[in-house]
């Protein structure tokens, strides 16, 4: 393999990397607020509220039943207005965050939703606010799962930062479509998707590692 | 000026198979000091009730008056002041499972802005009141359920509270355990002056740490009063059940010996099938013309068969022990000697 070659696919690596970690950066930003309200205001939640329930959970549901492709293409005149461009890695960011953000949410929610409902009632015996059964009961109890959550969802945006590739997104999937499909070079695509999954498998033992030591239950 | 006062309660529950009325009308007086049991078969109401003593559950029509104040005339946040005075501990502990001992305990003072060294003070202190200073950095998961009941308690102590609300907080442990939770709760009433109210299904916790009771069935309150007038004279069909099904527990005998080590020799004695017609235990009294004194007595379906147990106790310096235990002997019975310091 040429020098360029490898320089091209370490961009490659650099690029994916970027996109993933920004847009999951970004898409907790969004979605940890989200989920923790759907929690929240869903019934037999902390504060049951309907209205800001069935908004959420309607946002949640159209942009979640969008296929990834089209939200991007369907969103260029966003991205353009926040990027100043619709393609490479930071333009790709923008769709990835959009996309993510309700997928976070509804893990972030059912993560809240496994914390037992006696702990909860423990707090709120001796006093304490909803804003602080969210932080220091909810968020604390439920740590574990969400970092498992967190993990998945890395996972999920690397898999959607490939995919931006057939849209000049950038990255190792831009590359895998680039050579592999539009020049049939199967070895350069070959290559691409090894190292896509080798992240892949970092993310998930990484998160699997901090999760597990961050566990008191055992 | 009652302590708690609960007048009237109706709590009414939409389930989906209807409405569902936990409370019919419930009302009750706990004096400041008080150690009351509310007790009753599940689904009796006594969890609703409790809950709406600090209004986790906000009755549906009522009135609960806490220390002279009304609950319903409350705002938010004087509702979450007046829990600040009133602890509660739980059947299944509520333990954060992600938190240690200390921060456990830290937790009511830590959400009302408490310092966090002056909260570790705290908690350290109950610590040592609940007899756990060494497990201060270990997780509910490494503690026993007794263990955790303790931490419980101190968590719910941690804010000087007046009145302690007990939800089946013995439910979950063995008699063992039990009994020592129990005595760590007339400790705390004894020591601290607290208002406890105890929530149960089981009659051998009202016996052994209570001092009135209230019996209830279906939503309503079908007895109360002190415990050993109920012991004594139960009104009500329920309080006969669960008098009758009361039988001591193992922390019992110990305590009964402890107070009587003064006292004479005790047997226990196995009755089988068909030693149980002949009156032995009277015929030994008019025989030796000397009176033992039956401390228990109780029979039990073993594998099928019917076997009686006596405890009994030999007048102290008595000196026809051995022939009487021989009399025994001879009639059949099993005999086993019951040492004092057991």
């Amino acid at each position: 393999m040429s020098e360029a070659v490898i320089s091209m696919l370490w961009q490659g690596v650099q690029e994916s990397l970027y996109m993933t970690i920004f847009a999951t950066l970004f898409g907790y930003l969004l979605g940890l607020p989200m989920g923790v309200l759907l929690s929240v205001t869903d019934q037999g939640g902390l504060s049951p509220n309907r209205v800001v329930y069935r908004v959420l959970d309607v946002i949640a549901n159209v942009v979640r039943s969008t296929p990834f492709l089209i939200l991007l293409i369907l969103i260029i005149p966003i991205t353009k207005a926040i990027v100043g461009k619709s393609y490479g890695p930071t333009a790709t960011i923008v769709p990835l965050v959009i996309a993510a953000a309700p997928f976070i949410a509804r893990m972030v929610e059912g993560s809240l939703k496994e914390v037992d409902a006696g702990v909860i009632e423990a707090a709120q015996s001796m006093g304490a606010t909803t804003f602080q059964i969210i932080w220091k009961v909810l968020l604390v109890e439920a740590r574990t799962s969400l970092i498992t959550g967190a993990t998945i969802a890395l996972g999920t945006i690397l898999g959607y930062s490939a995919m931006a590739g057939a849209v000049g997104g950038g990255g190792l999937g831009d590359i895998a479509i680039q050579y592999g499909y539009y020049r049939y070079e199967t070895d350069i695509m070959i290559v691409t998707v090894l190292l896509l999954i080798l992240l892949f498998q970092v993310f998930q033992m990484a998160g699997n590692a901090i999760a597990g030591r961050l566990d008191k239950r055992k | 000026m009652a302590e708690i006062l609960v007048q009237d309660l109706h709590k009414t529950f939409q389930t989906k198979d209807g409405i569902l009325e936990a409370l019919k009308g419930v009302s009750l007086e706990i004096e400041t000091g008080d150690i009351y049991g509310i007790i009753g078969m599940s689904g009796a109401g006594k969890s609703t009730l409790v809950r709406c003593m600090n209004y986790l559950e906000v009755p549906t029509q009522g009135k609960v008056v806490v220390q002279g104040k009304d609950l319903a005339s409350l705002n938010g946040a004087q509702l979450r002041m007046q829990r600040q005075k009133m602890g509660m501990i739980f059947q299944h502990f509520n333990l954060l499972m992600q938190k240690n001992v200390l921060d456990n305990i830290c937790f009511p003072l830590t959400i009302q802005g408490v310092k966090k060294s002056q909260a570790r003070q705290r908690a350290m202190e109950l610590l040592e009141v609940v007899g756990l200073s060494d497990k201060a950095q270990a997780y509910p998961a490494q503690l026993s359920g007794g263990q955790k009941q303790r931490v419980a308690i101190a968590r719910a102590l941690a804010s000087n509270p007046s009145i302690l609300l007990c939800d089946e907080a013995t439910s979950a442990l063995d008699p063992q355990t039990t009994y020592s939770i129990l005595e760590l709760l007339k400790d705390i009433n004894r020591k601290l002056g607290l208002t406890i109210v105890i929530i149960t299904h089981q009659m051998s916790v009202v016996r052994e740490i209570c001092n009135r009771v209230a019996i209830m069935q279906a939503g309503r309150v079908v007895e109360e009063g002190s415990v050993a007038q109920i012991f004594a004279h139960p009104q009500s069909d329920v309080g006969r059940e669960l008098v009758s099904k009361d039988s001591p527990s193992e922390g019992d005998t110990r305590t009964l010996t402890q107070d009587r080590i003064q006292s004479g020799n005790r047997i226990r004695i196995v009755f089988s099938e068909n030693s149980s017609f002949e009156p032995v235990i009277a015929n030994l009294i008019l025989t030796f013309k000397e009176p033992v004194n039956i401390m228990k007595a109780n029979t039990k379906n073993v594998g099928g068969t019917a076997k009686g147990d006596m405890l009994l106790e030999f007048m102290p310096g008595s000196t026809q022990q051995e022939a009487m235990k021989d009399y025994l002997r001879q009639r059949g019975l099993e005999l086993e000697e019951v040492s004092d310091h057991e």
